[in-house]
Formats: C-alpha cells, structure tokens, sequence
C-alpha cells in the first residue's frame, strides 16, 4: 500500500524534521517495513552533503545480506581514499551506523556524473544522496524508529518528503527504501505510491542511455526518468508531466529540488493524496490524518485531480 | 417426501420445496405476519428523540472507541449527536442502522458513514476516500470537499457534497442520489447500475464508463465519455425532478438545469439474452 507526506513552508524555515515524522507515523499502518525521509535543511550552500551507506540492513525477501563490520570499515577506507584522489576534502564525518555515513564534502563540481559513478564503482557502496541541502535518510522500520536512530527531529529546514513503505515487488531493505536520489542531480529526491507496469522497458532504455539504477524496485524508475529529461534540458514541472505519458501504471509521486517541491498523480487518478494550501505552507500526504499531524485545526483540504502535476517553490 | 414419480407436477415442485408460481404469499405470511411484532425489529436500531441533544469529544478515541460510543448514546435515546474533533479519523460513523441526527464539526477520513441505513448526517469538513459506501437509506451531507470513490455502491439514500469530489464517485452504485456541487473527476459513474449522479461543475475523463443503467446530470464540462455512456434528452419531468432535488440538498437553487447534460447508458455492452443456461446449451 505504501504512504507518502510532504511539506514545503513557503517564505520560512521550520522543523521539517520532526513534521515530517508526525506525517509518517500517521500513515504508519500504510506500511513499516521501511521508511524514508528527503530533508531539505539550512544549510550554508558551500559543501555538498553526501549520504551513503557502505553495507546493508537486510529485512524479509531482501537479496542483499548482511555483512561483517570489519567489511563495512574496509569500504569506508576506500570511500575515504577515491574522494581523496578525486581532490574532494572531508570537512565533516558522521557514521551514525554501521552501515550508514554522512560526510560534509568541499567538492568543487557542477557535474556529479563521474563523482558518484566512481564511489558507486566500490562494491557495496551507494550514495543515498548528494547535493547542498538534500539529506536523504532511510532504513527499516517505522517513521519514528527511524527518526530516533537517526536523530532528525532536530532538523531545521524549509520543506521534505518521506515514504512509508509496504515492500511488494522487491525486498525489505534499504536500497529498495524510498526516497530515491535523482542521481546524478544535486539536490534532487522522490517518493511514489503506486506500482509502475512498464518498469523493465523504461529501465532497460533508460540503462542504455547512461542512467544507473542501484534497486529493482520500480519506484527508482521515476527518479531515473525525470533525472534524465532535466539531463536534456526539461524543468522539473516538465519532465513530471512527461512522466504521465512515459510511466504506465497506477502512482502518486512527490519530487523535491533545492527549492521546489513538485506532485503527479496518474490519470487514472487511482492512488490516493490529500492537499492542503496555504500562502505560507503547503502540506500533502495519503491521508488527511498525516496533514493533522502537523495541522490539528480545521483545514480545507482537497483531493487533486488525474493527470494533475503542480510544484511549489519555497 | 412423497414418491415424485406419483404425484402431480405442482405437488412434486412442493415436496421439493420449490417455488410454484403460485403466489400465494406464503412466504410474506410466514416470515412478515404482522401479529409477530418481533419480526420487525431491526437488530442495532434504537428508539431515540431527536430533541435530545448530546457532544462527543472524539480528539483522543480511536474510530471503534467513537463509534461504540456514538452506539450508547443511541441506545440511551439521544436523537441529536455532535461529534467534536473528528480530525480526519478513518470509518467514523459507520454501521448506524437508525434514525439519527448526527452532526460532525470537522473533517473525516476514508470510510465515514459507510453501510448505514437512515441517519440524516451533516459534515462541516471535507470527507476521505469512499464516504458513505453501501449507504441504504438516509442522508449524508458534506459541506467542504470529498476524496474518491464518493458513494461507492450505495443503495439509497441522498448524497451530497458541496465541494468537488475525486476520481469514481459513485462507482457500482444501485441506487439513491449522489448531488456533487462543484467538479468530479475521472470515471465518476463507473459501473453504476441504477441511481442518479447530479453534478453542477466539470467532470473529469470516462464518464459513466461501462455504467449498467441509472442516470447522470452533468451542469458543466464533460472530460469526455466512457465506454458507452450516451447522451439522453432532457425532459421537463427531468428538469423538474432535479430543481426539487437541488432545492431539498440546499445546493445550486438557482442553477439553470435546462443546460444540463443528461447521459444515460447506451446498453451496447449489455450481454444478457433471456435464455436460462439449460436452454441456452440446448440452443447451442
């Protein structure tokens, strides 16, 4: 079933940290497998965030397994010496688990391609995510476990997205977890509901122009997608709404940029979303109980339409 | 049971205990004889005053905890409850077998009022996904917007939502109105077998797709039809039909029905003949 919440706070910053895992752990019974968040926090703009594990937490169905430390170390240290070699200067380092970093990376580049394809070339390495503002958090469990194993309510930002997943078409872990980088865009994520029919014909075009996709879950395909059409020159809102003739299939989908946050909603209009507007924040989920989460006052809320594509910027 | 090759064919149906057609009304006398009071109780219904005013604060109960409430009220005669705080709580209100006033100050989420039979319900909120589904009789008014699947399959009943409504409002309905406001979305009417949809604003793509039969009304822009969904005239006895119904949900009094669109179904898709399947073998 999955559900996904998003917020954008026009104009302002605010605890999207803590918002957005009230908004999860609404729709916690939409599936806990594993959940995600895509925050967007203050930042200074000058290095990029990278975040990126270096092993896996496997889950049931998973065709990852679970790996010794000492591996998860010895995969650090060559993470350590390519960014070396790529002249990129570790400002900062945090390893909240195991399996899971974030380093603070002075790394001057506009072009993320080669970057991310010679850490993802280390075996068992993949960059959740890469930009200046996006942190892209996920692991197994619940909206709140996740948020107090990764300490994100104290996040200060301007706008986020999050999944709460139920695993169908791929296994419980992380790389299947939503939400996916735009890789190889900075600051670039999503999250979908729904299930996409033609993921194999889209992957494998997708694949042979270049584009890398790190799971098997057909959500990544949208991220993929969209990455490419703004690799030719599309807008974010454009390539969305060639999404809806591109991507076969039942979704909700939500994309954030730096300073975007962007929704579609097939035309079949079979997945659910609930919105709320307002000239100073904009919050949507699965369910109207997510949007009560951060809103406990009475609010007038509405049901986007099909083939609907709308993006907000802070 | 007596031997079958001896006795007549009517007898024979009877010491089967099948049907003749004879309609004798033998079932009415046996199962509704109005001696036996008992035969027309209605399990979970109550005796209840509509002067008997109550509040239910239901900020910190879950739906069941609410709805076993809103139940003990009824069954201590309350008419009229207000419920408080309803905070978008999925399947809040359902089952209410019973003549209620039952008003929400606030917003529901998926499955409010769904299988009820008889409350006459205001929300002053906007209400989730499949509202009132498998409503039987009642009314069930909405005064902000309305999610999806709007009306699923209800049977009777009047359901009116003052806003717009999402995608498949009214889908698999048998019976009863469903009056929409403002603009519905795609596939509204979608298998409806009988009933009425009334919308005053757009609607979305595949109108009444594959709709059995009932009627739609459609005030503005049609995204376009379904599988055979066609359009119909529209006759004063129609028109007068809708000014009534839109005066009674207090929606669109002044609204000009005489433009409205009428689409009924083609019935192309309709493949029943009217042979029984031991004459269609024989036939084949």
């Amino acid at each position: 079933m999955c559900g996904i919440a998003g917020l954008i706070h026009r104009g302002k910053s605010s605890n999207v940290g803590s918002e957005l895992q009230g908004m999860l752990q609404a729709l916690k019974h939409r599936g806990e497998d594993s959940t995600g968040y895509a925050l967007y926090g203050d930042t200074d703009g000058k290095n990029f965030i990278m975040r990126f594990k270096v092993g896996e937490n496997v889950g049931e169905g998973s065709s990852s397994v679970m790996e010794d430390v000492s591996v998860y170390d010895e995969r650090k240290k060559i993470v350590d010496q390519t960014l070396s070699e790529m002249g990129a200067k570790v400002v900062k380092e945090e390893r909240t688990l195991p399996y899971s970093l974030r380093y603070e990376i002075d790394y001057d580049t506009k072009d993320l391609l080669d970057f991310s394809q010679r850490i993802e070339s280390i075996p068992g390495v993949e960059i959740l995510s890469m930009g200046k503002s996006l942190e892209v958090i996920k692991d197994l469990g619940n909206a709140k476990m996740v948020c107090d194993r990764y300490s994100l309510d104290k996040v200060v930002g301007t706008h986020a997205i999050g999944h709460a997943r139920m695993a169908t078409e791929s296994g419980v872990d992380i790389k299947s977890a939503h939400p996916f980088w735009g890789y190889p865009f900075s600051d670039v994520s999503v999250v979908h509901n729904g299930q996409l029919t033609n993921y194999w014909n889209n992957r494998r075009v997708l694949e042979n122009k270049g584009m890398r996709f790190m799971s098997e879950c057909d959500s990544e395909l949208i991220a993929v997608y969209i990455a490419e059409k703004m690799r030719h020159g599309a807008t974010l809102e454009e390539g969305m709404k060639e999404s809806l003739i591109g991507l076969d299939g039942v979704f909700t989908y939500f994309v954030a940029t730096k300073d975007s946050l962007g929704m579609a909603k097939d035309t079949m209009a079979a997945k659910p979303l609930v919105l709320y507007e307002s000239d100073d924040l904009v919050a949507m989920g699965s369910e109207e109980i997510a949007i009560r989460s951060v809103l406990p006052q009475e609010i007038d809320t509405y049901d986007p339409f099909d083939g609907e594509v709308k993006v907000w910027q802070i | 049971m007596a031997n079958l090759k001896t006795v007549s064919k009517k007898s024979k149906a009877q010491s089967m205990g099948m049907h003749t057609e004879v309609l004798t009304g033998r079932t009415q006398q046996k199962f509704f004889n109005p001696d036996e009071a008992e035969n027309f109780y209605y399990f979970g219904t109550y005796d209840v005053d509509f002067n008997k005013r109550t509040e239910l604060d239901v900020k910190n109960m879950t739906a069941p905890e609410a709805n076993k409430e809103i139940d003990n009220l009824m069954s201590q005669g309350y008419g009229t409850i207000v419920i408080k705080n309803p905070q978008g709580k999925h399947s809040l209100g359902v089952g209410i077998l019973n003549k209620l006033n039952l008003i929400f100050e606030g917003s529901l989420g998926y499955f409010g009022m769904g299988s009820c039979d008889g409350p006459i319900v205001r929300i002053n909120g906007r209400v989730g996904w499949s509202c009132a589904e498998n409503l039987m009789a009642g009314k069930v008014v909405i005064e902000k917007n309305a999610g999806s699947c709007f009306g699923a399959a209800i049977r009777g009943g009047d359901l009116i939502c003052k806003g717009s409504v999402g995608a498949r409002t009214g889908i698999d309905m048998k019976g009863g109105t469903i009056i929409i406001g403002g603009d519905a979305g795609a596939f509204t009417g979608f298998m409806m077998q009988r009933g009425r949809i009334i919308i005053l604003g757009d609607v979305g793509i595949n109108l009444g797709d594959s709709m059995y039969d009932g009627t739609i009304f459609v005030g503005g822009e049609i995204g376009s039809y379904g599988s055979d969904a066609v359009d119909s005239e529209l006759t004063s006895s129609d028109q007068d039909w809708l000014k009534r119904k839109l005066k009674v949900a207090e929606i669109g009094e002044n609204f000009d029905v005489s433009k409205m669109k009428k689409i009924v179904a083609g019935k192309k898709l309709w493949n029943y003949d009217n042979l029984e399947p031991t004459e269609k073998k024989g036939a084949i």
